[in-house]
């Protein structure tokens, strides 16, 4: 159960207690976030893993400020957030999106898209910030004034993340970055998440439904089922494949491989 | 800038190049594939001819006119065309057709140029707005806009010249005051597909306020369905003005605008039919100039057309 | 070869895809050679190794300026090459259907998701509005969506990004294709929906000798549901194999795409990347035909 209670204040990058996130009013109201808690220690990598629609992203998404018909408790660096957003919270809190294809406007530059941060936010010297960030995320300064149609899947992704870094926020919301990259990006795109983190001193939350990935990247992780976290456990655990929770056991055996048969014994939980 | 500088091959290198160095550039490549692609298209190419014509016809008018269009010749009536020195012939008051024609382009560019930089801006605005908005903001705008749809065009139009008196000046502005919800329509359904994507939730979260989201990440996506739209609609704009025009309710005597021209024409079409025939062919014309031209941008700036 | 009946349902021979730019020639697929039997073909590679080119080409789905060339391509007696415009269109989405690698970009993004899965259906079955319905939920319970009522009446925004995969797994099995091609179909979905999902397309297979082209790029996957596997690099086919044999793979290529993977139980510091070698492009591709 999250452990709320030991950990001081002073070094809480985030904290998530009793959230609900719904989607519309009334009868047809989708609950999406069903009393989430989650603490998340400065400089740490939390990874979220569970079942393909149940909350994951609507969770980075209330916390970013984009689903805003939430309530309980979010705080980040101990200050309680609102609804509404101050441009400062945008300096502290960047996200990464789940698909590089439709994270990048069609038709601005690589250069428009992560100058604009730096323009909204009134900080010198753009030029010289944008060239700096290509070449910390491994794109040469040729990429510069491309379009996102002459890049490939995972070099978009890498300029999402530069645009992410481009405030210089201390936490990342990371939803699936590689997802939808081969495994060899992947395996580009998580070093470099790595360094970034060590360089920069990032806290990272991670959602992924690869569990090697959250294994390689995390040290702790929730596993959400049905809008619920369901189990929260620390990396060691994952490898030694201890989980407490019924549907963490299926996950952890569906993470072997596809079997015919394995497949008729999963169940559905609520 | 070196390109300025370099010769023709290396312009088209600069332009082609897979990787701009500025922003300049970038734009300018952008433009340069457009172009390419509208180039491989006959038609669009004919209907950029005609309108080609159309604006050198309106900056040249006093080149290329052999007489003053309202000069009154009154031995020289209705000359039938190919009549030397008066090669469409001349009208009721022995006024020179052809030049009439060349001075009434002027008119016809003024009224399309004014609708233009009107009507679509505030459409797109309205339409952006009310979609990205959503919620009461998009019920009211809609509302408001659907009213004004809800008017055949012409008859609006009249309304609004009879209330403000004739005149071109107001003809185009009764014009532009029917033509936007369209574009309206077309800004709102092109803005509800976007507004949801990844891309607009990014730039929210750099802190970006909605005014620049509109402006800056909206509008641009929407500007090439409406710029189409508009040239398609160019044709239906001339006609609007010439038949206020033909009604007595646009441009006054003696400007030589061309539906003002068919309506004094319709009197002698019996006997003297190029009197009405010629500025009923240069509408013809210049509509169909815009629409094969709009039909060529649609599919130029179509981004799954190409690439 | 292969004689009916157990034989393939689609075979291509000396497929090549080029796309003519202004400053060069674009090689996406070169020269290859593979075919699909009522079995699961997997279609592994990394990004931009022509794997899409690859599915859309059988569908005749190259737009120009793509140019298409193969000395052989048929499916279940038909000839691909030969087939026109309208020919194709009454194969699409009935004989062979695709899953589009963006599913939310292939859906309608101003029309609700049943009414689309619905269309799809009466298109391919012409069955009348209320049956339609019922297909549509149907399908949606049985790629596990979890309130199919409401999924039903959604946007595709509203939906989450691996229900937007499942959606359109949904939409493309309504019409029970024979061959089915589908474009990483599930790298949005968590594994156990992933295992039930993939579960109905392999009865497909099993039940019904429906061909089944699986583009991915997660090689566990591929290894552990697929029959055969056919790995891509730079439009060619560099190595074909049993897909329970990948991990025994040769060549340097598969090597090192199996090596970047990172693994629960053995953590490492850095993930190995891959080097690419020249050599790979120009070495002659593999004929992945019968196996
Ligand atoms: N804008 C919206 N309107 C209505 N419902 C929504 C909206 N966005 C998400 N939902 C619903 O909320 C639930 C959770 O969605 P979410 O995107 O958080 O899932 P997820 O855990 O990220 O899944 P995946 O792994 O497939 O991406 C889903 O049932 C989805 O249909
Ligand atoms: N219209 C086009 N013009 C030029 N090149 C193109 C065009 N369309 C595709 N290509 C090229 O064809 C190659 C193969 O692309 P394809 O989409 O098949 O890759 P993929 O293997 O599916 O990759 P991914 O895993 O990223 O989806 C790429 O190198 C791409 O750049
Ligand atoms: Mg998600
Ligand atoms: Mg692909």
């Amino acid at each position: 159960m999250p452990a709320t209670s030991d950990v001081s204040g002073a070094d809480m990058a985030l904290l998530i207690s009793h959230l609900d996130v719904r989607f519309g009013r009334g009868e047809e109201a989708v609950h999406a976030v069903r009393d989430v808690s989650l603490t998340v220690r400065r400089g740490e990598s939390f990874g979220l893993v569970g079942e393909s629609g149940s909350g994951k992203s609507t969770v980075l998404r209330a916390i970013a400020g984009l689903a805003t018909d939430w309530t309980g408790r979010i705080a980040v660096d101990g200050e309680d957030l609102g609804r509404k957003r101050s441009k400062a919270f945008y300096e502290t809190v960047q996200m990464v999106f789940q698909d590089p294809y439709g994270s990048l406007h069609p038709r601005h530059t690589v250069d428009r898209t992560l100058s604009e941060p730096a323009k909204i936010h009134g900080i010198g010297n753009v030029g010289g910030r944008v060239e700096a960030l290509l070449h910390d995320v491994g794109l040469g300064p040729e990429f510069r004034f491309r379009y996102p149609h002459q890049l490939s899947g995972g070099q978009r992704q890498r300029v999402a993340i530069a645009r992410a870094l481009m405030l210089e926020p201390r936490i990342l919301l990371l939803d699936e970055p590689t997802s939808a990259l081969d495994v060899s990006v992947q395996a580009e795109i998580l070093n470099l998440l790595q360094r970034l983190k060590h360089e920069h001193g990032l806290t990272y939350i991670l959602v992924s439904h690869d569990l090697a990935v959250i294994a390689h990247m995390c040290d702790r992780l929730a596993v959400m089922n049905a809008g619920r976290v369901v189990e929260e456990m620390d990396v060691d655990q994952l490898r030694r494949s201890q989980p407490q929770h019924n549907y963490t056991r299926q996950l952890l055996n569906a993470s072997l491989g596809y079997d015919r048969d394995k497949a008729d014994s999963l169940l559905t939980f609520d | 800038m070196t390109a300025s500088s370099a010769n023709a091959p290396g312009l088209r290198a600069w332009l082609t190049s897979e990787t701009p160095s500025s922003p300049l550039q970038a734009r300018c490549i952008q433009v340069y594939l457009g172009w390419l692609g509208l180039a491989r298209n006959p038609l669009a190419m004919l209907g950029l001819a005609i309108v080609v014509c159309l604006i050198l016809a309106a900056i040249f008018a006093p080149l290329l006119a052999p007489y003053d269009p309202i000069a009154q010749d009154l031995q020289r009536r209705l000359l039938p065309p190919g009549t030397p020195g008066n090669l469409l012939g001349t009208d009721e008051l022995g006024r020179d057709i052809l030049s009439r024609l060349l001075y009434g382009a002027r008119i016809t560019l003024y009224v399309v140029a004014l609708v233009v930089v009107t009507a679509p801006v505030f459409g797109l605005l309205i339409g952006t707005v009310a979609g990205y908005a959503g919620g009461w903001v998009d019920t009211v705008l809609m509302r408001f806009t659907d009213i004004f749809l809800a008017f055949p065009r012409l008859v609006l139009a009249l309304a609004f010249v009879a209330a403000l008196g004739p005149g071109i000046g107001n003809a185009v502005l009764a014009i532009a005051l029917t033509s936007w919800p369209p574009y309206a329509r077309i800004a709102r359904a092109e803005t509800l597909t976007i507004r949801n994507s990844d891309f607009i939730s990014a730039i929210r979260l750099q802190g970006a306020s909605p005014l620049r989201i509109v402006t800056g990440h909206v509008v641009p996506l929407c500007l090439s369905s409406v710029i189409v739209r508009v040239t398609l609609d160019m044709a239906g704009i001339i006609l609007t003005a010439a038949g206020l025009g033909f009604l007595g309710l646009g441009a006054q005597p003696p400007l030589p605008e061309w539906g003002a021209m068919i309506s004094t024409g319709r009197l002698y079409i019996l006997d003297q039919w190029w009197v009405a025939t010629m500025p009923g062919l240069a509408i013809f014309t210049v509509s169909l100039g815009f629409n094969l031209l709009g039909d060529g941008l649609r599919d130029a700036l179509d981004p799954r057309s190409s690439r | 070869m292969s004689g009916p009946g157990t034989g393939s349902l689609l075979e291509v021979e000396g497929l090549s895809i080029d796309f003519p730019t202004r400053t060069r020639t674009v090689h996406a697929v070169r020269d290859i050679s593979f075919s699909v039997g009522r079995e699961k073909v997997g279609i592994v590679g990394e990004s931009g190794s022509g794997k899409t080119m690859t599915g859309r080409a059988v569908l005749g789905l190259i737009r120009p300026p793509g140019i298409v060339t193969a000395r052989r391509m048929d499916f279940d007696g038909i000839d691909l090459t030969k087939l026109s415009e309208r020919e194709y269109r009454r194969i699409r989405g009935n004989r062979i259907a695709m899953v589009m690698q963006d599913p939310k970009f292939s859906l309608n993004p101003v029309m609700t998701i049943g009414r689309q899965i619905d269309e799809a259906y009466r298109v391919a079955a012409g069955a009348a509005a209320g049956a339609a319905r019922r297909r549509t939920m149907e399908m949606l319970k049985a790629v596990r969506i979890r309130d199919p009522e409401r999924v039903y009446k959604a946007y595709p925004h509203e939906v989450s990004g691996g229900m937007g995969q499942r959606i359109m797994i949904a939409m493309m099995l309504v019409a029970e294709p024979d061959l089915l091609i589908a474009d990483e179909p599930t790298s949005a979905l968590d594994v156990t929906v992933q295992m039930q999902v993939l579960a109905i397309v392999d009865d497909l297979v099993s039940q019904r000798g429906m061909g089944l082209m699986f583009i991915s790029h997660d090689l566990n996957l591929v290894a552990s549901f697929c029959d055969r596997v056919v790995i891509m690099y730079a439009g060619q086919i560099v190595e074909t194999c049993r897909a329970s044999e990948l991990h025994k793979a040769t060549h340097p290529y598969t090597r090192g795409l199996l090596a970047s993977l990172p693994r629960v139980d053995q953590p490492v510091e850095r993930l190995s990347t891959l080097v690419r070698e020249e050599s790979w492009k120009t070495e002659p591709g593999v004929d992945a035909r019968n196996l």
